[in-house]
């Protein structure tokens, strides 16, 4: 295994308050890394300045050897890094499919005068990302939906449209941000399911945020545990499961009465 | 394009083309004319105004570029003695470069804020044409000769405006030419990948640069096309009034640019053509009303935008959505 993503002593404040602090890890090519924490460890914060829609205090984030720490979003997307949303983050008033097939952006070789003109290039695009779309649409099994409107949505279809729209740019790392957040027991399996298979099946790297602690045992290979800013464990599940400052950090010590 | 909306570009061809000019020769209201040209130029800077807002941002300002693509032609009819036909496609890409360094800082913001500065736009535009020592000031840039005659290798392909027996028909096929053009290029631009990351940053930016789209590279490019657009319509008025003074385009105008795409439809290419036509023949109509023009005249608005605020062109829709099809 090699390292793909390099996380340096990152640190974010905000004026005073240090909501990411010192933190250091790395994901190895091809596995499932979640990033868990109570509320307000500073999760979303690091989430953010991986996927460079933050700038950094200090620290730098190392994609392949490459810096990509206070880049612009589109240029670490264009790099391979690519994330997705907490909110149910779509283009709204776009189909299932039209959504998707936007969302190859990344992959056209044409310019955008070659589609005005509608050259031989970028009509092979058109082509190619409608073929893809549907493979996407398919791999995530929303195939019945694929020409409804994204607003009339429910919150489960939605966030597997987002991951649809995550997966079209063809990521060498997906970054997944709360993906079973809002959801009930069936649609996490569900979801649990289909970032393994994207894993097994496409050869994706995740890296992803949660507090839904059940789902992040079953789907991790490992697991960073983040606590008001600071990295205060990383294991496989079971290591993290038996490990007491995890366990204080959730459910608080014996003598601290507001622990949660 | 399918067989439909082919043969509906064909009609609409030639009821501007043909039919029109007809109607006008056979009933003698050559007033008309003037009329209609000016529907078709400001018809071409709404339709700028709409571009940008296909990418989100509501455009007050576009007075500012038609009032420099105005006095760029006559500066470089009267001044370079250049020809005028030369000068239209000049004054575009002024505008559009202008549009650039001032769309690059501006662009930045959102809703209201972009509104608001576009609207001090058109204002600055206007002072700054004021003061510029090239502008002639207050006084403005007058008896702009008509447009010369247009040839490639000896070929005529635009006569001399001064030797033509209705030079008010000139204006109006050309007016009408290069709405249909300017249209035709819009309708492509949306229906073409370039239209579709418009529409992904109209919905949601973030997401767009998550999926590898340079939003501020794209927004910069909308927005210089719209000032072309109204850079090109800015310079096709001076011709035709022969004249161009600060005042020429003003804030109002700018409102009015926006009101035609709102009142067209923001989700129609055609929104804005249909919108201008509308709002332009419903004040002139309204003149019989005296001083309760204006009152009539924006109360109709704000009951059409609250009644259909999607726009005249959603009553198809509408309709459609009743019969059931």
């Amino acid at each position: 295994m090699s390292t793909i993503l390099q996380v340096e002593s990152l640190t974010k404040k905000y004026g005073g308050l240090i909501a990411v602090n010192d933190i250091s890890f790395t994901v190895e090519h091809g596995e499932i890394l979640s990033v868990i924490g109570p509320n307000g460890a500073g999760k979303s914060t690091l989430f953010k300045l991986i996927s460079s829609f933050t700038r950094t205090t200090s620290g730098t984030v190392l994609f392949k050897g490459q810096r990509i720490s206070n880049l612009s979003p589109h240029v670490v997307a264009r790099m391979g890094v690519v994330r997705t949303f907490q909110e149910t983050t779509i283009f709204r008033s776009m189909t299932v499919r039209e959504n998707v097939v936007v969302a190859h952006h990344l992959r056209s070789k044409a310019s955008l005068f070659g589609f005005f003109f509608g050259s031989s290039v970028a009509r092979a695009d058109e082509r190619e990302f409608g073929q893809s779309a549907d493979d996407i649409i398919e791999f995530l099994g929303l195939e019945a939906i694929s020409h409804e409107v994204a607003s009339n949505l429910p919150q489960g279809h939605l966030r597997a449209l987002g991951m649809a729209i995550g997966l079209a740019t063809n990521p060498a790392i997906l970054l997944l941000d709360e993906p079973f957040a809002g959801m009930n027991h069936d649609e996490t399996m569900r979801m649990v399911a289909s970032v393994k298979r994207l894993k097994e099946e496409r050869g994706v790297t995740v890296l992803l945020v949660e507090h839904d602690m059940a789902a992040v045992m079953k789907i991790s290979d490992r697991i960073v545990v983040i606590n008001f800013g600071q990295k205060i464990a990383e294991g496989s599940p079971a290591e993290i499961q038996a490990n007491e400052k995890v366990i204080e950090a959730y459910l608080g010590s014996e003598d601290d009465a507001i622990g949660l | 394009m399918n067989l439909k909306q082919i043969m509906g570009v064909c009609v609409f061809v030639f009821i501007v083309l043909i039919a029109v000019p007809w109607a006008i020769a056979q009933s003698g209201r050559w007033d008309f004319y003037y009329t209609l040209t000016s529907v078709a130029l400001l018809s071409i800077a709404s339709a700028g105004v709409w571009l940008t807002f296909y990418i989100g941002r509501i455009n007050i300002g576009q007075g500012a570029y038609a009032l420099a693509g105005g006095y760029v032609s006559a500066i470089l009819v009267m001044k370079a003695d250049m020809n005028f036909w030369l000068t239209i496609p000049l004054a575009g890409l002024f505008c559009a470069l202008l549009s650039v360094f001032i769309g690059l800082p501006i662009l930045r913001l959102r809703g209201v804020y972009f509104a608001m500065v576009t609207l001090v736009l058109t204002e600055v535009m206007r002072l700054a044409m004021l003061a510029l020592p090239i502008t002639n000031g207050a006084k403005g840039i007058t008896s702009i000769p008509l447009p010369t005659e247009l040839s490639i290798f000896g070929l005529t392909l635009i006569p001399d405006f001064s030797t033509l027996e209705n030079p008010k028909l000139g204006f109006y096929l050309m007016a009408v030419s290069l709405m249909i053009l300017c249209y035709a290029v819009l309708w492509r631009i949306v229906n073409s990948r370039l239209g579709h990351l418009c529409r992904s940053l109209q919905q949601n930016e973030e997401l767009s640069a998550s999926i590898g789209v340079n939003t501020a590279y794209l927004r910069v490019i909308a927005y210089s096309i719209s000032s072309f657009f109204g850079g090109i319509a800015g310079a096709m008025f001076v011709a035709i009034s022969q004249s161009i003074y600060p005042s020429s385009f003003q804030v109002t105008d700018s409102v009015n640019f926006m009101l035609n795409c709102f009142l067209g439809g923001l989700g129609y290419v055609f929104g804005p053509m249909l919108g201008t036509l509308i709002l332009y023949f419903g004040w002139d109509l309204l003149f019989t009303a005296g001083k309760y023009q204006l009152l009539i005249y924006s109360s109709m608005i704000i009951l059409l935008i609250l009644w259909l605020p999607n726009g005249i062109l959603s009553l198809g829709l509408l309709n459609r959505k009743k019969g059931g099809t």
